[in-house]
């Protein structure tokens, strides 16, 4: 039997990537009791993978220096797998947490959106943020011969990380056709610290080739990845490499967010000013209300951290930041679309659903995602659709319903121990 | 108005299907209308087991039919039905269920059915991640586990290929005196009109004795070989249960996939599909007081569904009242999977005017107004 702990928070945060940081550093100012909870051993989400102790620029070293000298009850190497009004219950490799909050902050952040080609699935093809993880965890790619594709400033960001590690970036494939490129750049004008950074990583990544309207078709090899057939402003061609790294966007994570009944509007948790959601005393902060980046994410995870402790007025000094910070992210949504040949790489055999071995043909059948989960199995694996899910909303159009619980995969031992609410309990979705 | 067809189905769940395929069979000019999608209601929450059931005289001969039906269908079902004759293994945890289990034997001995008593020490052997001790079991080969929205889509499939007609997404809001009216507005209107509705039949025929009964679910990632038999506890037939109050009884089912489904719940008055905390956590007690091993796997989804039930837990199947044009095939609690394929039979049979081949009467809808002052306690 795992041990139970349980404990009571006036602020409990989800997510300890940079909104979740944010927040928890903001709300514990007032001398608010705040847990900052997170599935990864360490701090720092996705893109400060790794903690204090790993390499980072400044400003995630000043972030991270921070959380530790601040009263945050860091709750690492926790998963919360079910999320009531007014309780959360997480799980450890042997403990069960049950955490009673007064007031909670989503900041869950987002994971990599897959499309499927053929040969998505071979190994050494990653998600680019994937193999960047992998790199940092001690992958080697001295030497290696690596293919980047997809789209946005992410590529550029994961070519200079690898370049700077020995890897022979062959070239970036960016699928935004260059004079998109060139009208967003010019539009930057006004936002130089960005124009600044993404030269400079384009500098760090210089020695790898940077192609536009340029997307990866099929992945080919035997057992394991050989080369990469691209579309290159029209011709294809094929590329010798070890690894294909792909990022096309960022997906949210709502599954959280959806627990608990918040409204998600077009993809997104819908918040107001103060990032509170549809649910009193409910925030959410970075990648989940809108794809943004890390600056953003900080921002809104201030203001939702002063707003959780209930200093308003502190909160709010933080709009106009965060408006300009919000322009220059619709500026980057517009110039990075997916154009929509991306919807047709699959072929009927592709896997869409690779927990449950469904192709692109059998779920593509069914007219709603629902219907494709209960009769293709596609998303009823143990990832729950979190990887061809945000795949079949971009082929097929489909918009997700509720997710079952629990959020993510959990002890037997630890749903029998799921406590009942004093307060009606919160939705989550049943058989609809 | 339009002449749909000769018949006309209202739900596409397993019980639907059967029904159209059956007639289909026959020749008959089939449409079938279903609001949501294929399994949409009870029989996509379901677990399919294929299950023969003693309760009454009259459950034993619709169950073992339909067992037999399954049995004869399985060659032809495809591979993602996942029909797999693992037998059900009844657990008893004592001496007096030790009785039950002899009882049950030659009950169905008696009957023709295939089964076995199992000492401690062969119920072991059979499943080895039971907990020690253990009474003994019964063991029935004949029973099976399918996949029911796949075997669903299977038997529509058929039925459409013999000239079926299947519309999803047409909501029917009027059923009776030959015609089906529809939410946008349009009337079909044909011969006979069947309500294969399951737990929403009521709506569309006044004075059916149908109620929801809420269950939960939970399956587990992939433990190949832990489980091979679908195990129930024989405690399920003191508890499962009674018809006024919550239960819960043990009852675990190995998929092919090397997933477990772990059932069972049953509540009435429970109008919403949200997991209640409560409940789940007795089912999963429950389950780890027969097979410890279970809580330390993962648990991968709960969902909740709810069973059209009965007062007297047999379904309706056959005419309505006095309506001559109108056929009731509902109310198959948590049965549906494994009789469904008898009610298409039996179905089939009436509209047709043929002799069944077990005995109609004991599932005509007609008990229900004749036996009304017995149900108060369902109310």
């Amino acid at each position: 039997m795992d041990s139970i702990i349980q404990r009571i928070f006036d602020v409990a945060v989800i997510g300890a990537g940079p909104a979740g940081i944010a927040a928890a550093l903001a709300a514990a100012e007032t001398g608010a009791s705040v847990a900052l909870i997170d599935d990864n051993p360490a701090p720092g989400g996705q893109i400060w993978r790794g903690g204090r102790n790993a390499s980072h620029h400044l400003e995630a070293r000043r972030w991270l220096e921070r959380l530790s000298k601040s009263r945050v009850t860091l709750i690492g190497g926790t998963r919360v797998f079910y999320a009531h009004s007014g309780a959360l219950e997480a799980e450890s490799d042997h403990s069960l947490w049950q955490l009673l909050y007064g007031k909670l902050i989503l900041a869950t952040g987002a994971r990599e959106l897959f499309l499927p080609f053929p040969g998505w699935t071979m190994p050494n093809v990653f998600g680019a943020g994937g193999l960047q993880a992998l790199v940092k965890s001690g992958l080697p790619v001295k030497g290696k011969h690596v293919v980047i594709a997809g789209t946005g400033p992410l590529l550029l960001a994961v070519a200079a990380y690898l370049c700077e590690r020995g890897a022979d970036v062959l070239c970036i494939c960016e699928q935004a056709p260059f004079a998109r490129l060139r009208a967003f750049t010019l539009g930057m004008a006004s936002y130089p610290g960005k124009l600044v950074e993404t030269a400079q990583l384009r500098f760090r990544s210089r020695r790898a080739p940077y192609l536009t309207s340029a997307w990866p078709v099929a992945a080919l090899g035997q057992d394991r990845l050989q080369a990469v057939r691209i579309s290159d402003n029209g011709r294809l061609r094929e590329i010798e490499c070890e690894y294909l790294a792909c990022g096309f966007h960022l997906v949210p994570n709502l599954e959280l967010a959806r627990a608990l009944d918040c409204r998600v509007v077009d993809g997104f948790v819908g918040v107001n000013e103060l990032q509170e959601t549809s649910q009193p005393g409910v925030y959410c902060a970075g990648e989940p209300t809108g794809i943004g980046g890390v600056e953003l994410s900080i921002v809104e995870g201030q203001i939702a951290g002063h707003a959780a402790a209930g200093r308003v007025s502190s909160a709010k000094r933080l709009l106009t930041t965060r408006a300009r910070s919000r322009r220059a992210v619709k500026a980057m949504k517009k110039a990075f679309a997916l154009r929509p040949e991306l919807a047709a790489l699959a072929t009927p055999d592709t896997l869409l659903c690779r927990c449950e071995d469904v192709s692109f043909e059998a779920a593509q059948k069914h007219a709603t995602w629902r219907a494709a989960k209960l009769h293709s199995r596609c998303g009823m694996g143990p990832c729950q659709g979190r990887v061809c899910g945000a795949a079949a909303e971009f082929l097929f159009g489909w918009t997700m319903d509720s997710s079952r619980p629990p959020i993510f995969p959990a002890r037997c031992s630890s749903l029998a121990a799921i406590s009942t609410p004093a307060s009606p309990a919160q939705g989550h979705g049943g058989s609809q | 108005m339009t002449r749909a067809a000769d018949v006309l189905i209202v739900g596409a769940g397993i019980v639907g299907a059967a029904c159209a395929l059956e007639l289909a069979k026959a020749g008959v000019r089939v449409t079938i209308l279903e609001e949501r999608f294929v399994s949409a209601g009870a029989t996509g929450a379901s677990m399919g087991h294929i299950v023969v059931m003693d309760d009454s005289e009259a459950q034993f001969s619709l169950t073992r039919y339909s067992q037999v039906l399954w049995e004869e269908l399985h060659e032809e079902l495809p591979p993602d039905v996942e029909y797999e004759r693992c037998g059900t293994i009844w657990i008893a945890a004592d001496e007096e269920e030790m009785a039950e289990v002899r009882r049950k034997c030659s009950y169905y001995a008696d009957r023709g059915v295939p089964a076995e008593i199992l000492d401690p020490r062969s119920l072991h052997d059979a499943e080895p991640h039971l907990r020690v001790p253990l009474a003994g079991g019964l063991f029935v080969a004949g029973d099976s586990v399918i996949y029911p929205p796949a075997a669903a889509s299977f038997l529509l499939q058929r039925a459409v290929e013999l000239g079926a007609t299947l519309h999803l997404g047409k909501a029917v809001v009027s059923l009776g005196k030959g015609n089906a009216g529809l939410a946008d507005g349009t009337t079909l209107s044909a011969g006979r009109l069947i309500n294969a509705a399951g737990q929403f039949a009521p709506k569309l025929t006044c004075g059916i004795q149908i109620k929801p009964r809420k269950g939960h679910l939970v399956i587990t990632d992939r433990y190949p070989g832990t489980v091979r038999h679908q195990l129930v506890e024989l405690g399920y037939l003191k508890s499962a249960h009674s018809l006024t109050s919550d239960s819960v009884a043990f009852n675990i089912q190995p998929r092919k996939t090397g997933q477990l489904l772990i059932g069972s719940s049953r509540q009435y008055n429970a109008e919403h599909d949200e997991v209640d905390s409560a409940i789940l956590s007795r089912m999963l007690e429950r389950a780890f007081e027969y097979l410890p091993a279970v809580a330390s796997f993962a648990g991968i989804r709960i969902w909740t569904g709810f069973r059209p039930a009965t007062p007297d837990k047999l379904p309706l199947i056959g005419p309505w009242l006095d309506d001559p044009t109108l056929y009731i095939a509902s109310g198959h609690e948590g049965l549906g999977i494994t009789t469904s394929l008898a009610t298409g039979k039996l179905i089939c049979a009436q509209i047709l005017g043929q002799s069944p081949a077990i005995p109609a009467e004991p599932y005509l809808p007609s008990r229900q107004t004749v036996s009304e002052t017995n149900v108060e306690a369902h109310v």
